[in-house]
């Protein structure tokens, strides 16, 4: 059996992970303490990911990074090489569809904190972003590492968003649920069925890390 | 000299409050529950922005809608100890005391008055509730403020934390030289601790609300006026 498919995932699952806080810790923040018109929006487009088939958010996606797309023209413009079909460009699909799993429990851990320990950090002279550093993330520690091990757990089974952006090229952008997939179509059920036991335990640890790490919250 | 004249709509009455504190004198604010007391020190705070009016502190204007001056709480220099501590539950006993200071020195110092240098590895979860309020006490001392605010600082201590965290309040009034706001529901320790007492009731300065609580007939002299805290006999 072929395990490149499952290393793929691994990386794409754990470079979505160390990513991911980067955009989520912010709106988590925004949208916890921001007083500002259209929060409603942005909470709705922030949301969004979670209700939309992964096949029409993959569509949209494929737009925005073909050839032709904003986001696809300026990739190649800066890199030479293109966006679609790119290991790159199914890690930023990944980031996309995994944010709303990202950015819920980090805004849940946000907000459970004691709001007095904010205006404390106000009064004794911290600016908001200096705060959001010295006092909200150390306090959100067990929410910000529940959100990142759930976005692990959740790009290792991705399928619908990865296959519209990335295809199925092996070694680049064939995943182990789509190397999964194209196992059973071909009837090799040994293949499918290794790649699938290996996949359980790991997203059962995975699982169980979140339900202690929750526990602990924030 | 902290300068006040402002008010904010809420949501029973309309607090109006004018008065002035004067360096190195405790101005003692007593008043019912929901009398406004902790609305007003959440404006001085730069917390919540007053409707109208303006708040000066020592010729700057920390808060006057009209002019569309407003100062952030952060850029105030001030300390503020709230009823229960604020302490940053990540940060051990020293790292919290020391979060604004800018003298070392004077952290130890602090810590060796209020009894808590032997806390300093602590975590505030660790330690009770009465060393937890004194180690905001430092906190907010350690900062060297151009203002000090507290709000109900002692109501939730034993009557022996509160007997010494009064008593070291009182010793280092003179040395601080700042004008200190003290809101208070214990009468005694309004009079104990305040050069001056303003009494507040449905958001405006109630001079007779002392006579009402002692049940003193009004001509007995409290030193107190509706639009200015005089100086206590």
């Amino acid at each position: 059996m072929d395990w490149t498919p499952l290393l793929l995932s691994a990386k794409l699952a754990f470079w979505a992970m160390a990513l991911i806080p980067i955009a989520a810790a912010p709106l988590a923040y925004l949208l916890a303490f921001g007083r500002f018109r259209g929060k409603s929006v942005l909470d709705a487009i922030v949301a969004l990911p979670m209700v939309l088939p992964p096949t029409v958010l993959g569509f949209g996606l494929l737009m925005v990074m073909g050839p032709r797309g904003v986001a696809g023209a300026a990739w190649e413009e800066l890199t030479g090489g293109r966006l679609v079909f790119s290991f790159a460009g199914i890690l930023i699909a990944s980031l996309i569809f995994n944010l709303p799993f990202a950015v819920q429990p980090l805004r849940a851990s946000f907000e459970k904190m004691d709001s007095r320990l904010l205006e404390s950090a106000a009064i004794l002279g911290l600016s908001p972003a200096a705060a959001f550093f010295r006092i909200i993330l150390p306090n959100c520690i067990g929410g910000l590492a529940a959100s990142s091990i759930l976005v692990f757990a959740h790009s290792l089974g991705e399928f619908g968003v990865i296959l519209m952006v990335g295809g199925s090229i092996p070694g680049k952008t064939q995943v182990a649920s789509i190397a999964i997939f194209e196992a059973v179509e071909a009837m090799r059920f040994n293949d499918a069925f290794l790649m699938s036991a290996t996949l359980i335990p790991v997203s059962f640890a995975v699982l169980m890390i979140i339900n202690k790490l929750n526990a602990r919250r924030p | 000299m902290l300068c006040a004249d402002m008010t904010k709509r809420l949501k029973h009455f309309d607090l109006e409050l004018r008065f002035s504190c004067a360096p190195g004198a405790i101005t003692a604010v007593v008043g019912p529950s929901g009398a406004g007391k902790t609305t007003m020190i959440r404006l001085l705070a730069g917390l919540e922005r007053p409707d109208s009016g303006t708040i000066a502190f020592g010729g700057q204007i920390w808060a006057e809608p009209e002019s569309g001056v407003f100062v952030p709480a952060r850029k105030r220099g001030l300390s503020l100890v709230f009823q229960d501590y604020t302490l940053f539950p990540h940060l051990n006993i020293r790292k919290n005391v020391a979060f604004a200071a800018t003298d070392m020195d004077r952290v130890d110092t602090l810590m060796d008055m209020f009894g808590i240098r032997h806390l300093a590895s602590s975590k505030p979860a660790a330690i009770s509730g009465g060393e937890r309020q004194r180690a905001a006490f430092c906190q907010a001392l350690a900062r060297d403020p151009v203002l000090l605010l507290l709000d109900e600082p002692f109501s939730a201590l034993d009557v022996a934390t509160r007997r010494n965290l009064r008593a070291n309040l009182k010793e280092l009034k003179g040395e601080l030289n700042i004008p200190v706001l003290h809101v208070t529901h214990d009468l005694e320790e309004a009079v104990f601790l305040g050069d001056t007492i303003m009494a507040v009731e449905n958001g405006q300065a109630a001079p007779d609300w002392l006579h009402r609580q002692c049940m003193l007939p009004q001509q007995y002299p409290t030193g107190l006026s509706r639009h200015a805290p005089v100086r206590s006999s």
